[in-house]
């Protein structure tokens, strides 16, 4: 146990060092943000000024030094895009981003287990066959388009929805809807199969044959066992969502979190605060996905930590 | 699974036939699988309509990406503003422009048509470059094993947990979008899936009895890794690539979509998906078109990588037969 999480951290360590590295190597291999910085109209001897200024002219191993202490005291710089510490630019986005993958985390829990015990109480029947259909159109669908289709059926057609500021609440509903959706089709079609192989198995044979009421067994026996690869993949797509797949829904709805503000840092080539959003994200990947295996050892005591 | 650990052939066959049994039982409630499982391979294919109706359009597609310059009526980025935002021809549109034009004045219909060729393309050197670094990597990591295992393990360990999307962009924000450049990008962010899965199979290869046999008798690393050990690889790695190729088209899309990937005026259908959302409230089609093509292909994919499985694995064949069988004793749950 204690060696594990050593261990782990050790490997998380790495990630984010690594992490860390990449975005220097990539951000430095653009060229420098002083002609994003300044106007067209810039004379060439303002534009060398301002390199010297912010350090672009010096040498790549002296700037990477400078670079690693920097990493080292948590301290990113200002972002040239918003002109703000680069670190506190990422915590005010980073809320909103959370509220969208909670929100849509939530949904695809209420939605996933419901649907795929559903589906698994009659294989073969005509609500299973419906219901796997909409799940593998659901995790087949880009998550751009889903949103698209969200946006011109909910908002412009039925004008369910304000396209422009509201209640963060009402606003929140689509995006973590779309969030959402291709996880339940993947989630429910793993409950759907887990659950057959469990209502196939002996100890449900002993359950039905000594009386037992089969919503208790199903919803007892079985849907215990076959929560814990549902419980795999969960945490999967937590992880996943986390580490910056919240990008494309942001975009789509305009969404002002960490992927939003991280893609306007690529574009507008702010060095400081794509450095220090990848940052955040590789360390909250990294811790959120320790703590859940060890949730995962919790809940199911045969699993070996290695 | 009842682990009774069988001591001579006679007892070690009666184990595997109480696992058919089991795995029977299990098949009862598949409907993809037990449909296409029952009967010939080809012949009761036929008869899923479902897996046949998406191979049909994967055929189509491939056809219109291969044909594309020759059939499509126009170039991805030919057209003047006189000819813009025309509507499709079932709403008051005219055949020049079937599916109409984009406010560029390019015709819909000739995008769509090389983004297929650009999502295809994508898919498929993606696969194959990811695919046999991965396999290269798990095959020198499972059969090495000790110390280079672990590097090597260590590593895909770390770029797993690297956010890969995050990656992708950074990439791509160096390289500049293009068809060459998403290719690297999203095979250097795809192959550790293939390095873990032919790692395990390797391992679980090397115990058997006929690849201790062929070490025992003297042949090279390299002869049992390519005689016997990769052929058993085919089938895993046949389902595994149709299920990549379905996530590297979604992600291509994904990265175009995001601006990163391929640019305007050249086409993907992310990229056109975009360009359509930009002015979805006014005309919502030109972005509803490659969405609805993404859709159907990957759904297609995903049905035909279901199928796949009863084909290409030998334990889903045995289903296939004990499912027969079961059919046969009047075993009527479909």
């Amino acid at each position: 146990m204690g060696t594990f999480i050593v261990r782990r951290l050790l490997q998380g360590a790495i990630v984010v060092v690594a992490a860390a590295i990449f975005v220097f190597v990539a951000t430095r291999a653009v060229g420098d943000p002083v002609d994003f910085i300044l106007p067209l109209s810039a004379s060439q001897e303002q534009r060398d000024n301002l390199r010297t200024e912010m350090g672009f002219d010096r040498p790549m191993t002296e700037q990477f030094v400078d670079y690693a202490g920097d990493v080292a005291r948590i301290d990113f710089g200002q972002s040239t895009y918003l002109n703000d510490d680069a670190l506190s630019v990422v915590f005010d986005y980073l809320p909103k981003t959370l509220q969208l993958v909670g929100f849509g985390m939530v949904i695809s829990l209420v939605l996933s287990l419901p649907l795929g015990v559903l589906a698994s109480r009659k294989p073969g029947g005509v609500l299973d066959k419906i219901l796997t259909t909409a799940s593998l159109t659901g995790l087949s669908m880009p998550q751009f388009f889903l949103g698209q289709v969200l946006v011109a059926v909910f908002i412009t057609r039925l004008t369910w929805f304000d396209p422009g500021p509201g209640p963060w609440q009402k606003n929140l509903v689509l995006p973590a809807i779309c969030m959402a959706l291709p996880a339940v089709g993947r989630l429910a079609m793993t409950v759907r199969s887990a659950m057959i192989e469990e209502l196939n198995s002996q100890y449900v044979k002993v359950a039905k044959a000594k009386g037992m009421p089969a919503r208790r067994v199903a919803g007892v026996h079985a849907l215990r066992n076959a929560g814990i690869p549902f419980v795999t993949l969960y945490g999967w797509e937590l992880i996943r969502a986390l580490a910056g797949y919240t990008v494309v829904v942001e975009t789509v709805f305009a969404w002002p979190g960490l992927g939003y503000v991280l893609i306007q840092g690529i574009k507008e080539r702010d060095f400081y605060l794509v450095q220090a959003s990848v940052f955040v994200v590789a360390v909250i990947v990294v811790v959120i996905s320790i703590l859940i295996d060890l949730v995962y050892k919790a809940l199911d005591p045969r699993v070996q930590l290695s | 699974m009842s682990a009774t650990e069988p001591v001579d052939e006679l007892s070690a066959r009666e184990f595997e036939e109480h696992h058919a049994l089991e795995a029977e039982e299990a098949l009862t409630g598949r409907p993809y699988e037990l449909s296409a499982a029952r009967g010939g391979l080809l012949g009761k294919f036929r008869n899923d309509k479902l897996a046949f109706v998406a191979l049909g359009w994967l055929v189509m597609i491939t056809l219109v990406a291969i044909l594309a310059p020759l059939i499509a009526p126009y170039e991805q980025s030919e057209g003047t503003l006189g000819d813009a935002d025309k509507s499709p021809v079932w709403n008051g549109g005219s055949w020049d422009h079937v599916f109409g034009t984009t406010p560029q004045g390019y015709d819909i219909l000739s995008r769509l048509m090389h983004g297929a060729r650009t999502s295809l393309v994508i898919g498929v050197a993606v696969v194959v470059m990811a695919g046999l670094f991965g396999v290269l990597i798990g095959l020198i990591a499972g059969y090495r094993g000790g110390r280079t295992d672990r590097l090597l393990m260590g590593w895909v360990d770390v770029q797993v947990s690297f956010p890969g999307l995050l990656m992708a962009l950074l990439l791509l924000m160096v390289l500049r979008g293009s068809v060459k450049t998403v290719i690297i990008v999203l095979a250097i962010n795809g192959w550790m899936v293939y390095a873990r899965m032919t790692r395990g199979v390797v391992l679980s290869m090397r115990e058997r009895p006929f690849v201790e046999a062929a070490e025992i008798i003297g042949a090279k690393p390299r002869r049992v890794v390519m005689t016997h050990v990769l052929p058993n690889l085919v089938s895993p790695l046949a389902t595994l690539a149709t299920l990549e190729f379905a996530r590297i088209v979604l992600a291509e899309a994904a990265l175009s979509f995001l601006g990163l990937g391929i640019q305007f005026p050249q086409t993907s259908w992310g990229t056109d998906a975009a360009q359509g959302g930009a002015y979805i409230n006014r005309n919502p089609w030109p972005a509803i078109y490659p969405g609805v093509a993404l859709t159907l292909t990957v759904l297609a994919v995903n049905i035909v990588a279901a199928w796949l499985r009863v084909v290409f694995d030998p334990q889903e064949r045995e289903k296939r037969h004990a499912a027969t069988v079961i059919s046969g004793a009047g075993g009527k749950q479909l």
